[in-house]
């Protein structure tokens, strides 16, 4: 009798509990997320719209955003093709050292950004190994906008290969064999197949590897030598306001990394809700 | 349903007798360490229906992908109709390959999946949208599923898909059939279906088929001839009567239905098993054998007549068949019988002699 007498007792608390830890949860995300979030957008405004509308279309700001662009217009495309063309490799054959190659996609993710901008300096900066030739033939790397792209690729380069490797391995190569035995070429297969068949865990995979390809800091503050109006991208531009004591113009910068970081939200979970299936790599057909 | 897909080919018509094949000596391993295939040979008729037998890891997938162009052989040679098949690519063998998990498009329909193959061509050899339109619907109506053209192959069963599957592998008016597992992933009442009609089908579309299979009940029904392979060699190939009736070794008989061992013993014309003598099989070498008879090939007899002697330990009726679980020389046998050849009284706990009809002996294995 107590034992029955004990269930609905236990019923009735839990919810208190759920509803108690769901609260929690909002407090803390409030406080951790929300917050932030708003304060970017309020001192960004402190002024007034018409400050920060200055700020943006301050040339300096203008320069930092068409950089910002044009290092991710490079990356990833870049990374996207890389990804592809690893993830086919290691999901569609086998061979000797594709464990090797798996950890090595993996790499950026583990070591630290600056050790990744870091790289580049050690390769290419004045005293690296390959700074003398670079500069007998005036090749500028470091402290140039193909630094800052190399450092990119780099730091986002498993983005799309872990999307889609999984998915991949998943699918296997039977459609792709298919696809031959009914007579179509290595090309017309990898456009009619392949592509189709990943095409949402692609664009997934590219969303992500450009929401960080704009918003890198680390990496790219080592190569960059923060020449303003030159090699600052956005983030790096946010760093330097702020450093001058220019909150406005620091936050209305931050107030558009942080828009692109609300697109990227929102897309990718537009992505996530319609096409789940073909995101992940648990479903059999 | 009038399908004829060898009539608008280019292959030549007349003589296509030779369009046989002849597979030599194929041999090949992974990653030069796992011999998948070791020196595999056979042929097989025009339009004839051939089974690859055997069990996993037996290399008859790895053949089948030989055929297809899908893997490479390490040496040997596979000549179809003449021709050398093993230079030409995977896309200009015309071979209509099914897959075990049918690899249908899953991003296309039904009807796209099965116009694939005739819209990959190149624009000059391509039939006319229209003219495509009607080829799929033709194989449509073919496979019975005229009105799915429009679904996804998510939206259908096992068995339709596995049609489609079909009739995709049909749409480019294949030379040869191949079919990998084409009923392993199907419940056992479609899968009796689908054979029937699978039979049918490739007696009316002339192709010459090779299908795998573990399943033996499969490769006797449905093929022409079977053959029988093990760790990657051939072991037998013949008609289903000529491998079940005379199984080349205990790995065959054992395969290809349920089978009873003892030891024995064959001299001068005798067999000797326990304490059973009858006359020895045809053909039986002398000295030690393993003797192999099937669990329903046997007659019971009282214990003063011939035969090994048997104790039963249960007997359990399944509709028209009777289990007989009994114990000869030490060891359990499941033994079947049908209703009138099962002597009255056979009961738990009678001993009594059981008498294999037809036993086959084979030279005793090294263990």
């Amino acid at each position: 009798m107590t034992a029955a007498a004990d269930v609905p007792v236990k019923a009735t608390r839990l919810p208190g509990m759920a509803v108690a830890l769901v609260l929690a949860s909002a407090v803390v995300m409030a406080v951790l997320v929300l917050l932030p979030l708003f304060i970017v957008f309020h001192d960004a405004f402190a002024k007034g719209v018409q400050a920060y509308a200055a700020a943006i279309r301050e040339p300096d700001a203008l320069a930092a955003i068409r950089l910002t662009l044009l290092v991710a217009a490079i990356a990833v495309p870049l990374n996207a093709v890389f990804g592809v063309a690893a993830a086919w490799c290691i999901a569609k054959f086998e061979f000797r050292g594709k464990s090797v190659l798996l950890t090595l996609i993996d790499l950026p993710f583990s070591i630290s950004p600056v050790v990744s901008g870091l790289v580049w300096v050690l390769l290419f900066g004045a005293q690296g190994w390959f700074g003398t030739w670079l500069i007998d033939h005036d090749i500028k790397i470091i402290f140039a906008t193909t630094g800052l792209v190399l450092a990119t690729i780099l730091v986002t380069f498993p983005f799309v290969a872990r999307e889609l490797i999984p998915l991949m391995q998943d699918q296997g190569a039977d459609e792709e064999a298919a696809a031959l035995t009914l007579g179509a070429g290595g090309f017309t297969t990898f456009w009619k197949i392949t592509i189709p068949n990943i095409k949402w865990a692609l664009l997934y995979g590219v969303l992500l590897c450009n929401a960080r390809a704009m918003g890198e800091f680390g990496a790219v503050s080592v190569v960059s030598g923060h020449i303003r109006g030159q090699t600052t991208t956005l983030p790096l531009h946010v760093e330097v306001l702020y450093n001058d004591y220019d909150f406005v113009g620091a936050f209305a910068a931050a107030s558009l990394l942080a828009s692109l970081g609300l697109v990227t939200l929102v897309l990718k979970t537009a992505l996530e809700w319609r096409h789940s299936g073909e995101l992940s790599a648990g479903r059999r057909h | 349903m009038n399908y004829q897909p060898a009539a608008d080919t280019d292959a030549p018509k007349n003589g296509s007798s030779d369009l046989s094949l002849e597979i030599s000596g194929i041999t090949k391993s992974y990653g030069g360490k796992y011999p998948a295939l070791k020196g595999v040979s056979l042929q097989a008729h025009d339009k004839e229906f051939l089974a690859l037998l055997g069990p996993s890891g037996s290399g008859k997938t790895t053949l089948l992908r030989v055929l297809a162009g899908l893997e490479q052989p390490d040496a040997g040679e596979v000549r179809f109709g003449g021709e050398d098949f093993l230079s030409l690519p995977v896309r200009r063998r015309r071979v209509g390959m099914v897959f075990q998990h049918y690899a249908l498009f899953r991003h296309m329909t039904v009807a796209q999946n099965i116009a694939f193959g005739l819209t990959v061509r190149p624009r000059s050899e391509r039939p006319s949208k229209s003219e495509i339109a009607d080829r799929v619907a033709d194989l449509l109506s073919l496979v019975q599923l005229e009105d799915l053209g429009k679904r996804y192959p998510a939206q259908l069963s096992g068995g339709q898909r596995q049609r489609v599957a079909l009739a995709r592998a049909l749409a480019i008016e294949p030379r040869m059939l191949l079919l990998d597992e084409p009923f392993g992933a199907l419940d056992a009442q479609v899968r009796r279906e689908l054979r029937r009609w699978l039979r049918d089908l490739h007696d009316r579309a002339g192709v010459t088929t090779v299908f795998v299979t573990h399943d033996q009940e499969e490769a006797l029904d449905l093929a022409d001839r079977v053959a029988i392979m093990k760790d990657g060699q051939l072991i037998q190939l013949g008609t289903p009567n000529e491998v079940y009736e005379n199984p080349a070794d205990p790995f065959v008989y054992d395969f290809l239905g349920a089978a009873c061992r003892l030891p024995g013993t064959v001299d001068g014309g005798r067999l000797t098993v326990a304490d059973w003598e009858s006359k020895a099989p045809k053909g039986a070498q002398q000295g030690p054998v393993e003797v192999f008879f099937r669990p329903d090939e046997v007659v019971f007899g009282p214990l003063d007549g011939a035969g090994l002697g048997a104790d039963v330990r249960a007997v359990a009726q399944r509709g028209p068949d009777v289990r007989i679980e009994c114990v000869i020389e030490g060891r359990v046998f499941e033994l079947e019988a049908h209703g009138p050849t099962l002597p009255s009284g056979v009961a738990p706990g009678l001993s009594l002699r059981v008498k294999p009809l037809r036993p086959r002996v084979y030279p005793l294995q090294p263990a």
